[in-house]
């Protein structure tokens, strides 16, 4: 395997500008930024923002519109498949083989990415006992629950024991204790140097990364660890206020020029002055027959921030 | 160029061939039926032509000419009728074929000398068989005016023909030799042009396209397996042809297969790009079956004789790989050629299998677009 050594800044992935439009449509609109060796980094936002795309750029697998950048400090533009040989990838949509056991999966990709002989046996039974398989070696992989696939998709593409590894939305539609699990896994991969780069809609998932991009239409609208951007980008309080009607409290307070947002069961307003705002908010709904079981004030999640981040772009 | 990468690919689409029934039966199925089916059906034999006669004569002469039909094998006369109007039903329903009408004074005019006339009705509309029971009715009407005469005027050119390399003229040896290109070629087109194609649909070629794969390990990796069951096919089609159909083989084994060989590669790669230039699975199938099967049978000289086309055709006919083939096939079997006489054709195949090949690894990226 070739491996170049990385530029003094120590930074695995490194773009500037990257652009990508299909027609008329910009997917990717001139976004830039850099990931440290060895850090997880989250890449957030709603589907259709961009993720995959970028992700694409970065491997190799869609030409850049344009813009400049290396990932393990080769070009993306011109050496894309010698990116290839030190990055492992997991694509979104589930891309093992169906009609091949688990192990023969393992085989394949082993094969592919010419794991030294030596190592075969020794990276297989890795992958297996990761993705606690060891015991369906040979089910066949489309029998498998789809956490199991997650893992097994995830060991395969890091069979090669790359040191920079892409993964876009690897637990979508993945139950939340798998997902945990998973995301146990990132973190032992980064302990042991790998570095991660993830993209996720889940914004719950934001918090376990080191540092994070906000992606939506195309361009990045935050950026920084999950404590910077709290602190600099919610200064103000968040109400969860609960009530029975939620859609009809929610047009109530949008009538009265009040922004609320539908979380679940409840809704989060975003306040400057939290006392006030809850006598407000209480006062408004009663008059307009709205039952309130509640008004406090919750620290913002990371979620609150990026509806607050997207309804000021 | 890594044989390990190569052989990676290779297995996998070995295992998952094998788990494919449809896949399956379509290799080694399918080639076994489509040869019984048009070994069998497709011949231009003409025996035993069924014949209505309507003999106004009732002569012991007019007997022994209606016998000379019956003797000569070709016809077979099963029904008489006594009138005109009678053999409209036999002609119009396809019971009879043919119908000879003769004349009350058809044995009198002959004991005079003069000449005696013979209506023949034949059935047209099968164009072929009507040409060649006309040609046998010519022929038996001479020969008996020659016992007739007596024989009494000796032709100074007396023509004895002989047919090379398919003495009894039987259709199927002329058949079956071009019918195996044509098997082959719709096989492993099909075969091979669901491969890639595939792959993208299921999402499976995103992954793939991210590891450090080269496209020519790619396509060869995929190009071996079906090159394997299309050699497999090979052997199985030549056997039914010289086992079941008593088609001769009189040339050198090796040489048909090594010359099958270099034709299953490029069809098998013309098959890849199809695979790589549709979108989907099913644009590429129908693409490989249009441009093989319709050429391969129309064009290749399987059994419509390329000289006899308007030459732009002809001209045509050049770009098509079974035609070559199907002169390998017809040689090696019927005539016992050897690489010295086909050399051009193993030349011509040989190039044609580089260029496709070379054309599949130029229009595959391993990009998504």
């Amino acid at each position: 395997m070739i491996e170049k050594s990385m530029n003094e800044n120590n930074l695995a992935v490194d773009v500037t500008d990257l652009r990508r439009t299909f027609g008329d449509f910009v997917a990717v609109d001139n976004i830039s930024l850099s990931v440290q060796r060895g850090e997880i980094f989250g890449f957030l936002g709603p589907n259709g923002a961009g993720k995959s795309t970028t992700i694409r750029m970065l491997c190799g697998l869609l030409m850049p519109t344009g813009g400049i950048g290396t990932v393990g400090g080769f070009d993306i533009n011109k050496e894309s498949e010698l990116i290839k040989q030190i990055i492992g990838y997991m694509s979104q949509k589930f891309s093992l083989y169906d009609n091949l056991t688990v192990e023969e999966n393992i085989n394949f990709f082993g094969g592919v990415y010419n794991v030294p002989k030596e190592k075969k046996t020794e990276r297989k039974e890795w992958v297996l006992n990761m993705a606690g398989l060891t015991e369906e070696r040979n089910a066949l992989t489309r029998n498998l629950a789809a956490g199991f696939k997650q893992r097994l998709a995830l060991g395969c593409a890091i069979l090669h024991e790359p040191h920079i590894i892409f993964l876009d939305e690897p637990t979508s539609g993945v139950d939340p204790i798998s997902r945990r699990n998973f995301w146990n896994l990132i973190n032992e991969m980064s302990q042991a140097g790998t570095t991660v780069f993830v993209t996720t809609h889940y914004m719950d998932e934001a918090d376990y990364c080191d540092r994070l991009a906000l992606i939506y239409r195309g361009k990045i609208i935050a950026e920084g660890t999950p404590t910077e951007l709290r602190k600099k980008y919610m200064t103000r309080d968040v109400l969860e206020v609960n009530v029975d009607k939620v859609v009809e409290a929610f047009n109530i307070l949008s009538f009265h020029k009040i922004d609320a947002a539908i979380f679940g069961s409840t809704l989060h307003v975003v306040t400057d002055d939290a006392e006030t705002s809850r006598e407000h908010i209480s006062k408004t709904l009663r008059e307009s027959g709205v039952t309130v079981k509640g008004i406090e004030k919750i620290p913002p999640s990371l979620e609150d921030v990026f509806v607050t981040l997207i309804e000021v772009s | 160029m890594n044989i390990l990468r190569i052989k990676a690919i290779a297995k996998k689409e070995f295992i998952q061939i094998s788990r494919d029934p449809l896949s399956l039966a379509m290799a080694f199925l399918m080639p076994v039926i489509l040869l019984f089916i048009y070994g069998y059906a497709i011949t231009f034999d003409i025996d035993k032509i069924r014949t209505v006669v309507f003999d106004m004569d009732k002569s012991s002469l007019s007997r022994e000419f209606v016998n000379q039909f019956h003797e000569s094998g070709y016809f077979r006369v099963n029904s008489y009728v006594e009138s005109y109007k009678a053999i409209d039903p036999y002609l119009d329903s396809g019971r009879a074929r043919v119908a000879v009408v003769i004349p009350e004074d058809f044995s009198k005019n002959i004991r005079k000398g003069y000449n005696a006339q013979v209506e023949v009705l034949i059935d047209g509309s099968d164009s072929n068989t009507a040409t060649i029971a006309q040609g046998y009715t010519l022929a038996i009407a001479e020969g008996f005016s020659q016992r007739m005469r007596g024989s009494r005027v000796t032709p100074l050119i007396e023509s004895r023909s002989r047919v090379w390399y398919n003495n009894e003229l039987k259709s199927r040896n002329f058949i079956i030799p071009g019918l195996i290109a044509i098997v082959m070629a719709v096989i492993i087109a099909l075969l091979s042009s669901l491969t890639i194609a595939r792959e993208w649909d299921r999402g499976t070629m995103e992954q793939l396209i991210s590891t450090p794969i080269k496209t020519p390990e790619l396509i060869l990796g995929k190009l071996i397996p079906y090159f394997l069951i299309g050699f497999a096919d090979t052997i199985l089609t030549i056997l039914m042809s010289t086992l079941l159909f008593n088609v001769p083989l009189r040339g050198s084994i090796m040489l048909l297969l090594g010359l099958s060989g270099i034709f299953l590669f490029g069809g098998l790669s013309f098959g890849i790009l199809m695979s790589i230039a549709g979108k989907t699975q099913l644009a590429a199938s129908q693409a490989a079956l249009l441009t093989s099967f319709l050429p391969a049978f129309l064009l290749s000289g399987f059994i419509f004789s390329i000289s006899n086309m308007p030459k732009p055709l002809q001209i045509v006919t050049y770009l098509i790989p079974a035609r070559y083939f199907v002169t390998i096939l017809k040689g090696i079997f019927l005539k016992g050629s050897t690489l010295k006489i086909l050399w051009l054709e193993a030349l011509l195949l040989t190039l044609f299998a580089v260029l496709v090949f070379i054309a599949a690894n130029r229009k595959f990226r391993k990009r998504i677009e």
